[in-house]
């Protein structure tokens, strides 16, 4: 975890002073920047209390924000579930040793990861329903999105991590008798999905924020609740972001902290995948350590 | 001949109402037995899903879980005259580009959502109404001298991405600069900043917006139309005996107050007078 | 296909990933700088740079991109009064640019300092024996290493960065995905093509920017 304390020496008393030096002049700029940013919203009257009063009031978070945050969860837990049985299913799908499974596979897997989440939701409904003749809710337009997106990037994560397990443990289990569908299900899958927990829970973070783009289809979660319509009522836009921000941040750290726990308990365990192991693999999830950072 | 089908389909849809008014569980009997679209399932279920805004204050303005505005008020006319109460309208938040795809995949079975009515849309749906006669106007600050579109040469204009007031400043006033969002509402901020100089829309909902508490006395509507947006009720392209019945019921809406009851309660608040609903003007609903 | 045909949608086609590439590029070149300048906070024997490294990267990273271009538009601009450029497109590029920027260099700052951490520590201490100084240290033994390690991690991120080059039509600039809304509203009849055209433009660019990257960090590897 901390290598950076080999990057230099303890600090001595003329590298103390230094350092302190740096910190108060770095922490006196960026006061500074803040102070002058906090007198310009002031200046702009941003800071007006009849637009922050809203958020004192009772229906302001009954009507909507909580109902916004709870289909914006809700959205996110779904295409969680989804994501993680996609994953695993395309992820087996393209170490499959037929062809015809490995291929197609392996084009749904890279396709999905390079077109924009924004272009499948909007595809998806308004797109989907003439192929389909019937509308798709805005929830599953959303869903559907996050899960093709989201799935594809475990998939590789998954595949990455099946790949590292010691050879010794699928050659074991052949050697008691297993078909190759068994290895996978029992053996193999469920080692790969332990050790890979930390990166599951931060693609969580990720799909958690990308259910803001469900704006497009007019998906009433947090963001369009709490910002485009709140303001819509109120009139106080940048206040709702500010509020609507500090949320966001709070949720997704607390995944965050509980991915590094994930992270930690699963190292000590001996679980964890070598990172060479996991890099060589030359596609670009290979860095199972960063989740790729989808608005 | 025309005139005469109108009076059959308008007698036997309210003598249906009339029956399903007293009768209650009466299926409407022979008459209209064969009903589809908008009046059997409003007969046969006692519900309607409409789909309207959410976002543009007097018209269609969700506060909370409840609904609000001229078009919501409208919707409820609409349903009542169909029989079915108020409460048993679900109502649907629609975006100017989801509104032909919500009515042609039945998502919503009506549209009264700041719906122009034109021929490009009636390809696709089928029109009732007008309600109401909008025009596009520009929102500019109280103290603005800016006159109209001629003098926005080289000012900055916001609209909504891709829409049909964006598109005809980009056509008509190519001097212009416009600055585009997703929502009216995030234009506001910028106009009492002063990083905008205009917003423009059709001049209701610019007077929905201006309407509001936050802003009251900071803004004020040109006043000089530059278009004309007929409102109409969008509903199925084959539902002409539902597009019918919709006409129908403005037209007594017009005569009975309750038209102007409905602007009372919502964008009259602003304290300009109800427009007259002229009744002639109504579409065919696509008979040739 | 014969929404393309039209001069005018192929234009607007063009003027849309035109903006996307130039999106992606500046934001490429800022977040690389910014995203390595805040890894090196993160290590640094600074506690103020490391806190401010470390708040950076939990802000930006946990808050949707949406939001954060939405701040750079009414909070840079609006509020703080940053003009950018006179033109109204060109301003709202690199209010876009910067949103981007600040958000994706929260996620190199992240893979450069994993990538730092796969450096051995017998590395540093050998840097630090012959008695390099901590840039020194960084500069000269950590960084060329670590570089080589991240490779592919900054590869993905470079590849969310393009596709997420899209939110900036939030702001008003008309890039592809504003113009693919656009198309699909007037050419109702023709939506899966329209999207095949743009989802394919998108796999056509990234799909074989994600393999050169894989082969990159397979040539480049540090062979340990």
């Amino acid at each position: 975890m901390s290598t950076s304390t080999v990057l230099y020496d303890h600090p001595g008393p003329r590298a103390r002073v230094r350092n302190a030096v740096l910190s108060v002049v770095f922490g006196v700029g960026l006061a500074a920047l803040l102070w002058w940013v906090y007198a310009k919203f002031d200046q702009a009257g941003q800071w007006e209390g009849s637009l922050w009063q809203p958020f004192t009031e009772a229906p302001t978070w009954t009507q909507f924000i909580l109902p916004g945050l709870r289909q914006t969860l809700l959205a996110a837990a779904t295409g969680m579930v989804l994501s993680l049985a996609f994953g695993i299913l395309f992820a087996v799908g393209r170490l499959s040793d037929h062809w015809w499974v490995r291929v197609p596979a392996g084009a749904v897997v890279e396709f999905f990861r390079a077109v924009p989440l924004l272009l499948m939701i909007f595809f998806i409904f308004y797109g989907v329903p003439f192929l389909i003749q019937g509308p798709v809710p805005a929830f599953w337009a959303v869903v559907v999105g996050l899960t093709l997106y989201n799935g594809s990037v475990l998939a590789e994560a998954f595949r990455a991590g099946i790949r590292s397990l010691p050879g010794g443990q699928s050659e074991a289990a052949y050697a008691v008798g297993m078909r190759k569908s068994q290895v996978m299900r029992l053996i193999l899958v469920p080692q790969a999905a332990r050790a890979m927990l930390p990166v599951i829970v931060s693609q969580l973070v990720v799909l958690l924020k990308d259910t803001a783009l469900g704006y497009i289809v007019a998906f009433p979660e947090l963001l369009q609740r709490g910002v485009n319509d709140l303001s819509a009522n109120r009139g106080n836009v940048v206040a709702a972001a500010i509020v609507v921000a500090a949320i966001y941040i709070v949720i997704n750290s607390l995944l965050t902290t509980l991915a590094n726990w994930l992270d930690r308990r699963t190292r000590r365990r001996g679980f964890r995948i070598p990172k060479q192991a996991a890099a060589p693999d030359s596609t670009p999830a290979g860095g199972a350590t960063v989740a790729e950072p989808q608005g | 001949m025309r005139m005469k089908r109108v009076a059959a389909v308008a007698a036997a849809a309210t003598l249906a109402l009339g029956m399903s008014a007293c009768g209650g569980d009466g299926d409407g009997g022979s008459g209209s037995s064969g009903a589809k679209g908008i009046i059997g399932k409003a007969q046969s279920q006692k519900k309607l899903v409409i789909g309207v805004k959410a976002d543009q204050p007097g018209l269609g303005l969700q506060t909370g879980s409840q609904y609000e505005g001229f078009d919501v008020e409208i919707g409820k006319i609409v349903a009542k005259g169909l029989g079915v109460d108020a409460g048993n309208i679900e109502w649907k938040t629609t975006v100017s580009a989801n509104r032909e795809p919500f009515i042609q995949q039945g998502t919503v079975d009506l549209v009264v959502a700041t719906y122009t009515i034109n021929d490009e849309r009636k390809k696709k749906v089928n029109f009732a109404g007008p309600y109401f006669i909008a025009g596009q106007d520009l929102l500019v600050k109280a103290d603005s001298t800016l006159a109209g579109p001629e003098a926005l040469d080289g000012k900055t204009v916001c609209s909504v991405t891709g829409s049909t007031p964006a598109k005809r400043i980009q056509t008509e006033h190519p001097k212009a600069k416009l600055q585009q969002f997703d929502s009216y509402s995030k234009c506001l901020p910028l106009l009492e900043s002063g990083k905008v100089d205009a917003v423009t829309t059709d001049d209701i909902i610019l007077a929905g917006y201006a309407a509001q508490s936050q802003y009251a006395g900071k803004f004020k509507v040109v006043g000089k139309p530059f278009s004309t947006e007929p409102y109409g009720i969008g509903l199925k392209k084959d539902d002409k005996d539902g597009c019918e019945k919709v006409n129908e019921i403005l037209k007594a809406a017009a005569s009975d107050g309750s038209y102007k009851a409905a602007w009372d309660a919502t964008l009259g608040k602003s304290g300009k007078a109800a427009p007259e609903l002229d009744t002639t003007k109504l579409t065919n609903c696509g008979s040739v | 296909m014969h929404v393309f045909a039209d001069p005018t949608n192929l234009d607007a086609y063009l003027s849309g990933f035109l903006w996307i590439l130039k999106l992606t590029g500046a934001s490429a070149v800022l977040a690389l700088v910014l995203g390595v300048l805040l890894a090196a906070f993160r290590v640094s024997p600074v506690p103020v740079l490391r806190g401010f490294g470390a708040a950076w990267v939990n802000i930006f990273r946990n808050t949707p991109l949406t939001l954060i271009i939405f701040f750079c538009y009414f909070g840079l601009y609006t509020t703080l009064g940053l003009t950018l450029s006179d033109d109204l497109d060109l301003n709202n590029y690199w209010l876009g640019v910067v949103g981007l920027s600040v958000y994706t260099a929260a996620f190199v700052c992240e893979a450069v300092r994993s990538g730092v951490n796969t450096v051995p520590a017998g590395q540093a201490e050998a840097a630090r024996a012959i008695g390099l100084t901590f840039f020194q240290t960084l500069r000269i033994v950590i960084l060329p290493q670590a570089g080589r390690a991240v490779v592919a991690p900054l590869g993905s991120v470079l590849i969310a960065l393009c596709k997420n080059a899209t939110i900036v039509g939030t702001i008003g600039l008309i890039e592809a995905s504003s113009v693919m809304k656009d198309l699909i509203n007037s050419n109702g009849d023709a939506v899966i093509a329209i999207f095949a055209v743009f989802a394919g433009t998108f796999a056509a660019l990234l799909i074989p920017t994600g393999y050169f990257f894989g082969w990159l960090a397979n040539r480049l590897a540090v062979k340990r």
